[in-house]
């Protein structure tokens, strides 16, 4: 091999930021989350109450659960976008999240009359949430995907789950607009029932999608 | 030969003035890199053309994925996890030639299971030319295994005349499928 490929790269030597990665990936983040808005807007409107609900603490709780589970799942996409990351400690994280939004549904359950426990947990929506969530995840996988092609997964299988992982939280508070479901319960189990999913069918498509 | 803390402790300079944008530490890096990997993949490959190739691609990949390089870890450990990955990724590439051939063969097998089938076919036509109560005993001793004893007890003759009832059916199929010119 010849020494031109060297100087061919050397100069083309301009300054890389510390923060070049985690902005690149932040960006297809927002530009999936975007698209997925431009989806679900047609498809399954904005929630008629949506004014209305501001005054509730579920409808803040559900931007806030779905925005950190996001924060989350970012955090260990830039790890795994790098080579040898590793998915160990944001698991940590996601565990005490998921933990945490438990604990606020049983307590939820706790509180509130037996009789309403049913709606509490199953809302009208039950089944069709996590279905509408995986969905709306697509257009945030493919941009993240794409980006992470760009960047040094080693782990394709660990990548490919946590860019599911935030493409599911991106959708789910894209998602959030349009349910009107008001239950502790509902959300910490369908809304994180619709993410995992997602991650899972990201952990698989990434051995491919993901490949460099 | 030098210690990785050695490796470490020389690259990783390099490396920070590299990102910071200057092109004489950068070439100068390269160059050091590239040493290392012809080593590294010579060590572990025993194709030299293929082990050229995956310098040249290991080099790019450093090249152009250098933003993923997070300055608080070590070096070395980064350039590592990109030259083994290449490495995993160019004997799955060359695994899934080498599984081509033997696609190849597996139709082959398929073709026998077909042709014994066929065989098997013929052998149910043939046996059909003959009366029935033979054609039972030929089959169950001669095809699938049951001693004249079982045949006979079964068909409700003698070990004696099951035996003849065999030997003259076979004995009839012969001279039919011999083209019975005799």
């Amino acid at each position: 091999m010849s020494d031109d490929l060297l100087y061919r790269l050397a100069a083309e030597a301009a300054p890389v930021s510390r923060n070049r990665l985690p902005l690149l990936l932040g960006l297809a983040v927002a530009v999936g989350a975007v698209i997925a808005m431009l989806v679900m807007i047609p498809w399954l409107g904005l929630r008629p109450d949506l004014m209305e609900a501001t005054g509730t603490v579920i409808f803040w709780w559900k931007y806030t659960y779905t925005a950190l589970f996001a924060a989350i799942a970012l955090w260990a996409t830039i790890r795994l976008a790098r080579p040898g990351g590793s998915m160990r400690r944001p698991m940590v994280g996601l565990f005490a999240l998921i933990a945490f939004a438990g604990a606020l549904g049983i307590a939820q359950l706790v509180v509130m009359p037996p009789a309403m426990s049913y709606e509490l947990v199953m809302g009208g929506t039950a089944l069709l949430c996590p279905f509408y969530i995986v969905g709306l995840a697509v257009p945030v996988y493919a941009a993240t995907a794409l980006m992470m092609r760009r960047l040094a997964p080693t782990n394709l299988a660990a990548a490919g789950f946590a860019a599911g992982l935030l493409a599911g939280s991106a959708a789910a508070w894209v998602y959030a607009f349009h349910c009107g479901e008001n239950g502790m319960p509902f959300l910490a189990i369908w809304y994180t029932t619709g993410i995992l999913i997602a991650a899972g069918i990201g952990a698989i498509l990434g051995r491919w999608a993901l490949r460099w | 030969m030098n210690s990785t803390t050695d490796n470490e402790a020389r690259l990783k300079p390099m490396m920070l003035a590299a990102l910071a944008g200057d092109q004489r530490a950068y070439r100068a890096l390269l160059a050091e890199l590239r040493t290392h990997l012809v080593r590294y993949y010579a060590r572990r490959l025993n194709n030299p053309a293929a082990a050229d190739d995956l310098v040249q691609e290991t080099l790019m990949a450093i090249h152009t994925r250098r933003l993923t390089y997070d300055v608080t870890q070590p070096f070395t450990a980064w350039l590592h996890a990109i030259a083994r990955y290449k490495l995993i990724d160019h004997f799955r590439r060359s695994k899934l030639r080498q599984t081509l051939p033997l696609e190849d063969d597996a139709a082959i097998f398929t073709a026998d299971d077909a042709g014994a089938a066929t065989a098997r076919m013929d052998v149910d036509t043939v046996l059909a030319t003959l009366p029935d109560r033979p054609a039972t005993l030929i089959r169950q001793v001669k095809l699938e295994g049951s001693s004249i004893a079982e045949a006979a007890g079964r068909a409700g003759m003698s070990e004696t005349a099951a035996k003849v009832a065999i030997h003259r059916g076979l004995k009839a199929l012969a001279a039919r499928f011999t083209g019975g010119a005799r």
